[in-house]
């Protein structure tokens, strides 16, 4: 299958009081369409600068984000966000949240047909009843679902998650990684997932990218060889511990230490 | 609800009883300090002029007011949006407002002589702008980046961010600048009123009360404008609840 994202040679520096702080280094990525890549890396290695140039939000000082057979230098419609935080508006209902993206990029889509779109998603997500509801009225991990919705109401080819389930508790978490799951069985979308959880990267990714330390590039590319219907449990199972542990250690290069040198150091 | 009505009700009557005892206690008469039970002699007998003048002053504030609320957000608008027009404006603004408006009068009064009414809601605009400016600057310059991405990934424009999530977002805001506002308009207002010569509105029969030493006239004066202030203050409340209910919290 074709790429839908390529990311290449990607260098880019923030301009900062103490000179050019470089975040990303000759960075490449290719993602196939219908992929859903995971991207793990050390704090503030330019994980989050990544989504952003993939949203177009900003333009690398090197390199060439592709997606679709063109180059991005703009923002386009067919991208969704989210975030750790929901970013949900505090005026609008939970149904009004999720509209919103139709109302940019679908102006002339009749009301009707929005909502029952909305309506759609958020039965998936199990958020029926709710779509009457404030913001402020639901838990996080509910609202974190009804982002996810409006992330992907407008059906993009992309959807970009940055540490989408970050604040949620350890449980509430792992029923919105099913859904994730159940969601793009129903609604098939590409996806760059930024996580710090190495068990999330598995669970949900076709493949983990491995990022290096501050400026970051592509260290390791892991294939995560499960079918996509996986469970739970998969979690726990020798071929997925050897994963996490592969991952682990290639975390652990990242931030410049020995792998296995803590455990080591613990007897 | 009825403890809603009842509680403030009870205050100022607690406040009245107050006000009325003091100057019983201390044997003060009528043309060293008024009570409240001279005040309603006060009304009866200049019902008309109380009507006619509340209402000039009435006006003349709720027009500077709208000016202040436009002008307000204007600058606020420029000063969220822009890094070099909050450098620019900031100490113009502050410097501004640091300045005791009644000086400003005199000026006003020779640069548009006989304008009382353009004089007038000048001034309560002049006084009344400043919390609105600087709290919709505030609200839009701290807007959380992520608000703005979800709709700027989307190649939304700034305009449509500005009307979809900025305004709403700082709405609360606005509205507890303009609680601010209000009063300081009304104070704008009487300033002009009281300090011009042939003035109209509260400020003018207050003016007229104090040379004809009428003091239950000022005080009942006084009390309209604390009357016509409750009323415009709760006014904006109302409107606070229709725009901005959204970010009432239910109280636990």
């Amino acid at each position: 299958m074709a790429n839908l994202i390529e990311i290449k040679g990607v260098t880019h520096a923030y301009r900062t009081k103490a000179g050019p702080l470089p975040v990303l280094s000759d960075l490449n990525l290719a993602i196939p369409e219908g992929e859903f890549a995971a991207v793990v890396g050390p704090s503030g290695c330019g994980k989050s600068t990544l989504t952003r140039l993939i949203a177009g939000l900003m333009r690398p000082d090197l390199g060439e984000v592709w997606l679709h057979g063109e180059p991005v230098r703009s923002p386009r419609k067919t991208v969704g966000m989210a975030f750790q935080n929901p970013v949900m508006l505090e005026w609008r209902t939970i149904l009004q949240n999720v509209i919103l993206p139709l109302e940019i990029v679908a102006p002339r889509m009749p009301q009707r047909q929005r909502e029952d779109r909305a309506m759609k998603l958020l039965d998936l997500v199990g958020l029926k009843g709710f779509e009457g509801k404030r913001p402020s009225e639901l838990s996080g991990g509910m609202r974190q679902r009804a982002s996810l919705c409006r992330a992907i109401v407008h059906k993009p080819e992309v959807l970009i998650m940055d540490e989408p389930f970050g604040a949620l508790d350890a449980f509430t978490r792992e029923d919105l990684w099913q859904t994730m799951r159940d969601l793009r069985a129903k609604e098939p979308f590409t996806c760059v997932l930024i996580t710090h959880d190495l068990r999330e990267s598995v669970f949900l990714g076709d493949q983990v990218f491995v990022l290096s330390g501050r400026p970051a590039t592509t260290q390791h590319v892991l294939d995560v060889d499960l079918p996509a219907d996986r469970t739970l449990d998969i979690l726990f199972t020798p071929q997925v511990a050897d994963m996490l542990h592969l991952l682990r250690d290639q975390i652990q290069i990242a931030q410049g230490r020995v792998p296995g040198a803590a455990a080591a150091g613990g007897h | 609800m009825l403890q809603k009505i009842a509680v403030p009700v009870l205050a100022i009557l607690g406040f009245l009883g107050f006000w009325e005892f003091i100057v019983w206690v201390n044997g003060w008469p009528n043309y060293k300090m008024a009570s409240p039970s001279d005040l309603p002699a006060a009304y009866v007998r200049f019902a008309p002029l109380f009507l006619e003048m509340g209402w000039q002053t009435l006006w003349r504030t709720v027009a500077g007011l709208v000016v202040a609320v436009v002008a307000g957000t204007a600058l606020g608008m420029a000063m969220g949006f822009s890094r070099i027009a909050r450098d620019a404006l900031y100490p113009l603004l502050v410097g501004f407002n640091a300045i005791p408006k009644a000086t400003l009068v005199p000026v006003i009064a020779l640069l548009f002589i006989g304008q009382h009414d353009f004089n007038t809601v000048l001034m309560a605009f002049l006084i009344s702008f400043f919390p609105i400016a600087v709290s919709v600057g505030i609200g839009l310059s701290t807007l959380e980046p992520e608000y703005r991405d979800i709709l700027r990934a989307l190649g939304a424009s700034r305009v449509t961010i500005f009307w979809k999530i900025a305004l709403p977002k700082t709405l609360p805001e606005f509205f507890g600048a303009l609680k601010v506002s209000v009063t300081l308009a009304f104070i704008g207002t009487n300033l002009v009123e009281i300090v011009s010569p042939h003035g109209r509105g509260l400020g003018a029969l207050f003016k007229s009360g104090e040379t004809n030493g009428d003091y239950p006239l000022m005080f009942a004066v006084l009390i309209a404008l604390a009357v016509l202030g409750i009323v415009l203050y709760y006014a904006v409340v109302a409107l606070e609840r229709i725009f901005a209910g959204w970010a009432e919290r239910p109280q636990g």
